[in-house]
């Protein structure tokens, strides 16, 4: 800070803050100015910035590295740092570019299904929460990501609840998950409160160092427990995800693509960031955790959320139950503790994030046409809609993971991973309860293509506004599935940098 | 209340001295304890106390619900751009040092009474708010009805 030592700072070196900064700044901007049609305009460029922010931060750090920013000049481990490195740069630029594309999408979905008036609060809350998940996952402060988990957290349940339009039920979903959220969220800061007892610092990766130099105690290991339960409640992990099925389906079409794609794959990264950056993976304790708590009810989840999924007689709520089957697969990636296992989950939480959102947009397709997405109602779409369902059945093949599609790659990899550890059960698991997605999707596929349509239905295909975004979806599920390599570059060196945790990177 | 005299003329003799008292706590902050968030919330409770004694619609028309939705995001946005500013000073984000680089302490002063602002701006927009929203949901059952 001392007048000599400063070298003015060019714009390239505030990448890591402007990626938070410039939709923060577009939220209130968005009250103050008050205005529909600049809402969105103000919107879609900070959105639109923040993912060419993205893709130069993934850039700098893809093949390794850290780029570290200090708040307000103070250094860490006194001062917030912000820290990106090739784990979060990714997960960092799926969640803007998500965040962009949906945006387009939810001009005539919200026209739809939010009242007017609502608009330009939707357009806020919207870019608090892009916000607060970008946030999470920049950030190198522990207390920073209990705040801007929370930014995410309260716009999260405004946005559940402005489905309130088209169904009551989501003021009581959103209700849910706001009791819900707020017990996950007090849970990750009793674990935040424990760790800065133990070890007297909130900056990750000066309590990383300290926990490998002094190892831990039991206010750490109390602090782990806190904070898994409290993050495993956000990510949805198999017992705690009672929120989510209700919140996804009763949100409005463009909240539930952009928070299935983004919301639980950015507490993922939390949780991942936690456990193999801050707390060491060989501390004995978590080992036990994972090992036997994690994989078992991962494995639960595949396989009984899929099951729920099978038996649904709405699209939507099928689609929330498969999202908490996927989850379970990143879990065993991550349960596997191998550099393989973990990019396997890397690359799941990239690819169903994409393949979510296409899934869901189709939804809201369906629901702007017909009303609803029960079956009965989508009936016989096929015809009706061509390129809607057509997307669909595409977006559907990746959910299950067949070759030439996005979740191939990354079930592929998780199988390998199993069968490299020796854990052939696991491997077969996966291939089991891919098995019931088949069975879930084949159920969509033929209500839509060999069912009578329903009467009395507007007989149009969607608008062009909602159709673009969809296909972007759909084809980057399919190009992702034939060009593995930047998926999988970037995954592996994320998986890399997050098992060597913040040794591999000099620390401070 | 039309009939209470004393309090509507105490009201309005204290009005005028709560808000300069906000502002003494908003200003002193740097020397004893105060700032944004505590010279918010007294500042908001001088036109709360207003609307208590003479009415939502009396406070609602000296301030508007509209404005109250525009303090709050403008008060967050004086604090951003004080860190925009820094920025574009070619410091880090927020580091007050750039408001004056030959004497950082003295830059410092100046942005944290800048974001402070921010803070009163917000915190009395929000104050005001959740006054605003209690006072006006209307009782499902009337009194007399109960």
């Amino acid at each position: 800070m001392s007048e000599q030592a400063h070298v003015a700072r060019t714009l390239a070196d505030h990448l890591p803050i402007l990626v938070v900064l410039v939709p923060f700044l577009a939220a209130p901007m968005i009250v103050l100015l008050g205005s529909r049609i600049l809402a969105w305009i103000i919107a879609f460029s900070a959105s639109l910035t923040t993912v060419f922010i993205a893709i130069l931060l993934l850039l700098q750090v893809h093949e390794g590295g850290v780029i570290s920013y200090h708040i307000g000049g103070w250094a860490p481990p006194m001062g917030i740092e912000y820290r990106i490195d090739a784990a979060n740069a990714i997960v960092l630029l799926l969640i803007a570019a998500i965040g962009t594309i949906v945006l387009p999408y939810a001009v005539r979905s919200i026209r739809h299904e939010i009242d007017q008036k609502h608009h330009t609060l939707f357009y806020t809350a919207y870019m608090l929460c892009f916000t607060g998940l970008l946030g999470m996952v920049a950030t190198g402060d522990a207390f920073n990501v209990f705040v801007f988990l929370e930014i995410s957290s309260l716009s999260t349940y405004v946005l559940v609840a402005m489905g309130a339009k088209a169904d009551k039920r989501a003021l009581s979903a959103a209700y849910n998950y706001l009791i819900m959220g707020t017990i996950g969220a007090t849970f990750f800061v009793i674990g935040i409160g424990f760790l800065y007892a133990g070890t007297g610092t909130l900056n990750m990766a000066d309590i990383a160092s300290y926990i490998s130099a002094n190892g831990a105690d039991r206010t750490i290991k109390t602090a782990f427990a806190f904070i898994m339960v409290g993050m495993g409640l956000k990510v949805a992990i198999f017992p705690l995800h009672q929120w989510l099925p209700n919140a996804y389906t009763y949100a409005p079409s463009a909240v539930t693509s952009f928070l299935a794609a983004t919301a639980t794959k950015a507490a993922i990264y939390v949780l991942l960031r936690f456990m193999f950056s801050v707390f060491q993976p060989d501390f004995l304790f978590e080992m036990n955790a994972i090992k036997g708590i994690m994989l078992p009810l991962a494995l639960v989840a595949m396989f009984v959320a899929s099951l729920i999924a099978v038996f649904q007689t709405d699209f939507k709520r099928m689609l929330a139950y498969s999202s908490i089957a996927q989850i379970g697969y990143i879990l065993v990636g991550i349960a596997l503790l191998s550099t393989t296992g973990l990019s396997g989950a890397i690359v799941h939480l990239f690819n169903h994030g994409i393949t979510k959102a296409a899934l869901f947009m189709a939804v809201g397709i369906l629901v702007l046409r017909s009303g609803s997405s029960f079956y009965a109602r989508i009936a016989g779409m096929g015809k009706i809609m061509p390129f809607t369902s057509f997307a669909i059945v595409l977006a559907g093949l990746s959910l299950i993971g067949v070759p030439g599609t996005a979740g191939f790659i990354s079930k592929w990899i998780l199988v390998q991973a199993a069968i490299e550890q020796g854990w052939w059960p696991i491997a077969l698991a996966i291939v089991a309860s891919s098995l019931l997605a088949v069975i879930y999707v084949w159920k969509v596929v033929e209500v839509l293509y060999m069912k009578q349509p329903a009467e009395g239905l507007t007989r149009k295909e969607a608008p062009l506004s909602m159709l673009v975004p969809m296909w972007i979806m759909t084809l980057a599920t399919i190009w992702f599935g034939f060009d593995t390599d930047l998926a999988l570059t970037a995954a592996r060196s994320a998986a890399d940098g997050l098992l060597n945790g913040f040794t591999m990177a000099g620390g401070h | 209340m039309r009939h209470h005299l004393i309090l509507r003329v105490v009201t309005k003799a204290l009005i005028g001295p709560i808000i300069l008292f906000a502002l003494y706590v908003q200003f002193h902050g740097d020397f004893s304890p105060g700032g944004g968030f505590q010279a918010g919330v007294i500042m908001a409770v001088a036109f709360i106390l207003y609307g208590v004694i003479f009415g939502l619609n009396a406070a609602q028309s000296v301030f508007p619900t509209w404005l109250v939705h525009k303090l709050m995001a403008l008060g967050v946005l004086i604090y951003a751009y004080t860190g925009v500013a820094t920025l574009f000073l070619g410091y880090d984000f927020l580091d007050y040092g750039a408001f004056d680089p030959h004497h950082p302490a003295h830059g410092q002063h100046w942005g944290i009474l800048a974001v402070e602002f921010g803070v009163l701006v917000t915190v009395t927009g929000v104050m005001m708010a959740i006054y605003y929203a209690f006072a006006e949901r209307r009782p499902r059952i009337s009194d007399k009805d109960w």
